[in-house]
């Protein structure tokens, strides 16, 4: 039984002096980024100045939140095998997005999802409903990041826990206030080649540990704690459970407001779909780092020292840089990792404000008339509005297990926000009612199910046994949402609607009139 | 934009416009297909029957490391593959169509 020797916990100077290179660096560029964000255009979109690779990058960015670095990492090292499972599942969500969404989406949309779901339907309902569905997948992704952000800065610098949240805030809102959508890609930007770089040099250092052989790896990994943590464990035991989880992540993967969001940044679809291409590339690449990075704290730092730290291994990552790279890497990954945590929530605060400002306010509240000053002032109020409510959900949910809120965002994704998009795009007889009660019956279903499922029920409110036996409810809520959308529309007919989808062609496919 | 409503009455209603949309709804519904069959095949395979898997390949190397490193890059081959396709067919298609609708 080795002795548990770490710095983890103590104050790291590498760590602190990288990550406030980090802030700077990245606070120079929102002060850059700021000059050039007056119009809407360039607060939601970066007036498209974006390419499609740099578009994959701040997209796969987005989604390699500090949750999936560290818990997967961790998953797998405690858990091997099952961590790709895990992951592969996060990452089929992308090819889905490439076919069926990203070239159409930036066709017909202007900056939010909810631009193209309304784009032949009566806006003020379908605004509102689109609204409900953006704002509650946004929200209870922001309350994980932020508890998981606080948790993380506490277990790494110390910092009491509120004034990591208010950090974490204060910085975030700082980038989306003055820099708009322009900085917030630049930041992801930066952070996504940190953190590939980071764990690439990792992976590399945990190979040279083998011979720069991942088999020797894996085998020694087999001979150290069975064989067993080389094929499937206890992951999939309900085949019901396990294509719920597989729906929620790759429908979800398409719902998502602050990716989709990020669809609008680039200048035509051909570059949308570009994008999709680069960042399944990253993603992929990432996740296989992370496969990999599990296996290594696995055998160099042993399960006992990773669980000691972190029940769900979320430390395994560091403790591993640091059993490669001594304090300096363990300084420079708990770096990244928090820089991972400001780039994600900055993301998640824009969507939100987006929706508020441009879908809300401007949609509903002004019927679509409002001047650009106007519309841009609006936005940065939602801005602080938004991150006001970030930070107090941070502070409410502190100790919380929040960790079932993801999974909770994504079946909210595929259950709300995924259905109506895709009927809107694909479907001639889409009508506004169907659009509204397709929403409101997957949101609701998402969020009753998983109150009544094991992971809320049981786990949270202590009752023995669950009402609703599955652990995530995308199964039953998106197949819902499908449903009655589906129904309800066959029975309203909206002729204004049906007539418009000929015309929406032009735009959809040919891009004519695209904005 | 100044495009007459009868043109984009017959460039909607033409045969080669007719064809794009067709390709195009057969190829992403196709691909989208492909992936989530491998997907859920893949999910159902753990599911139903763990052995598969768990097969050894050496002395403790299992197929399931293979396949599973090996559905993470198919499914970005299969982005590559939708992607040179439009980049080569579709998007040339779509040209020709834009320049007839907008030459006016």
């Amino acid at each position: 039984m080795e002795t548990i020797q770490s710095t983890l916990g103590q104050v790291n100077i590498a760590s602190i002096i990288i990550f406030f290179a980090f802030v700077a660096v990245t606070l120079g560029i929102t002060y850059w980024a700021a000059k050039k964000t007056k119009t809407t255009s360039e607060f939601y979109a970066a007036d498209r100045s974006i390419s499609g690779f740099q578009n994959g990058l701040a997209l796969s960015g987005d989604y390699m939140s500090a949750a999936s670095f560290l818990g997967i990492a961790g998953m797998v090292s405690l858990k091997g095998y099952d961590g790709l499972i895990y992951s592969i599942g996060f990452l089929v969500g992308w090819p889905l997005v490439m076919f069926l969404i990203a070239e159409p989406l930036r066709n017909l949309g202007k900056f939010t999802f909810a631009d193209v779901v309304a784009y032949r339907l009566r806006q003020k309902p379908v605004r509102i409903a689109s609204s409900v569905g953006s704002l509650m997948t946004i929200i209870f992704y922001l309350i994980a990041q932020m508890v998981g952000a606080g948790a993380l800065i506490n277990i790494l610098f110390g910092f009491p826990y509120e004034i990591a949240i208010i950090i974490v805030g204060f910085v975030m809102i700082a980038y989306v206030l003055f820099g708009g959508m322009l900085a917030t890609t630049w930041v992801q930007i930066i952070k996504a080649v940190l953190l590939l770089s980071g764990a690439t040099f990792l992976v590399i250092m945990t190979l040279a540990q083998f011979g720069m052989n991942p088999v020797t790896l894996f085998e020694q990994a087999a001979k150290k704690y069975g064989d067993a943590v080389l094929s499937p464990g206890g992951f999939v035991t309900n085949p019901w459970d396990a294509i719920s989880l597989g729906i929620a992540l790759i429908l979800g993967t398409a719902g998502l407001p602050h990716i989709l969001m990020r669809f609008f940044t680039v200048p035509d679809a051909k570059q949308a779909r570009k994008s999709v291409f680069v960042a399944t590339g990253f993603i992929g690449y990432f996740y296989i780092l992370t496969f990999v990075i599990g296996f290594g704290a696995m055998v160099l730092v042993g399960q006992d020292v990773v669980s000691y730290f972190d029940k769900g291994g979320n430390m395994a990552a560091l403790l591993l840089a640091e059993s490669v790279g001594g304090q300096f890497f363990l300084g420079f990954i708990a770096a990244v990792a928090f820089a991972t945590i400001l780039a994600v929530v900055a993301g998640l605060t824009l969507s939100g404000a987006s929706t508020l400002s441009h879908d809300l306010y401007v949609s509903v509240f002004k019927k679509g008339k409002t001047d650009e000053a106007g519309e841009v002032r609006v936005a940065r109020i939602s801005t602080l509005i938004i991150g006001a409510l970030a930070i107090t959900l941070g502070l409410i949910f502190k100790g919380q297990n929040v960790a079932f809120m993801v999974g909770l965002a994504f079946a909210i994704a595929a259950s709300a926000n995924f259905p109506s998009l895709l009927l809107s795009i694909i479907w001639k007889k889409f009508t506004t009612k169907g659009a509204v009660s397709s929403i409101i019956t997957g949101s609701s279903l998402a969020v009753i199910l998983i109150i009544l499922s094991p992971t809320v029920w049981v786990d949270i409110f202590n009752n023995p046994e669950a009402i609703f036996g599955l652990k995530n409810p995308a199964i039953i809520s998106m197949t819902a949402s499908f449903i009655v959308g589906i129904i309800v529309s066959l029975f309203t007919e909206e002729k204004d609607a049906s007539d418009k989808f000929e015309d929406e062609k032009l735009r959809t496919y040919l891009g004519i009139g695209a904005e | 934009m100044g495009i007459k409503a009868e043109r984009v009455t017959e460039i909607l209603n033409s045969e080669k416009f007719k064809n794009l949309v067709k390709k195009r709804l057969t190829v992403s519904i196709t691909l989208t297909v492909i992936i989530l069959l491998v997907y859920f095949g893949f999910i159902l395979s753990i599911a139903f029957y763990k052995e598969f898997l768990s097969i050894k390949i050496g002395d403790h190397l299992t197929l399931g490391l293979p396949i599973g490193i090996g559905i993470i890059i198919f499914a970005w081959l299969l982005t590559g593959i939708y992607t040179r396709w439009a980049n080569r067919k579709y998007d040339r298609a779509v040209r020709e169509l834009r320049n007839e609708v907008l030459e006016n």
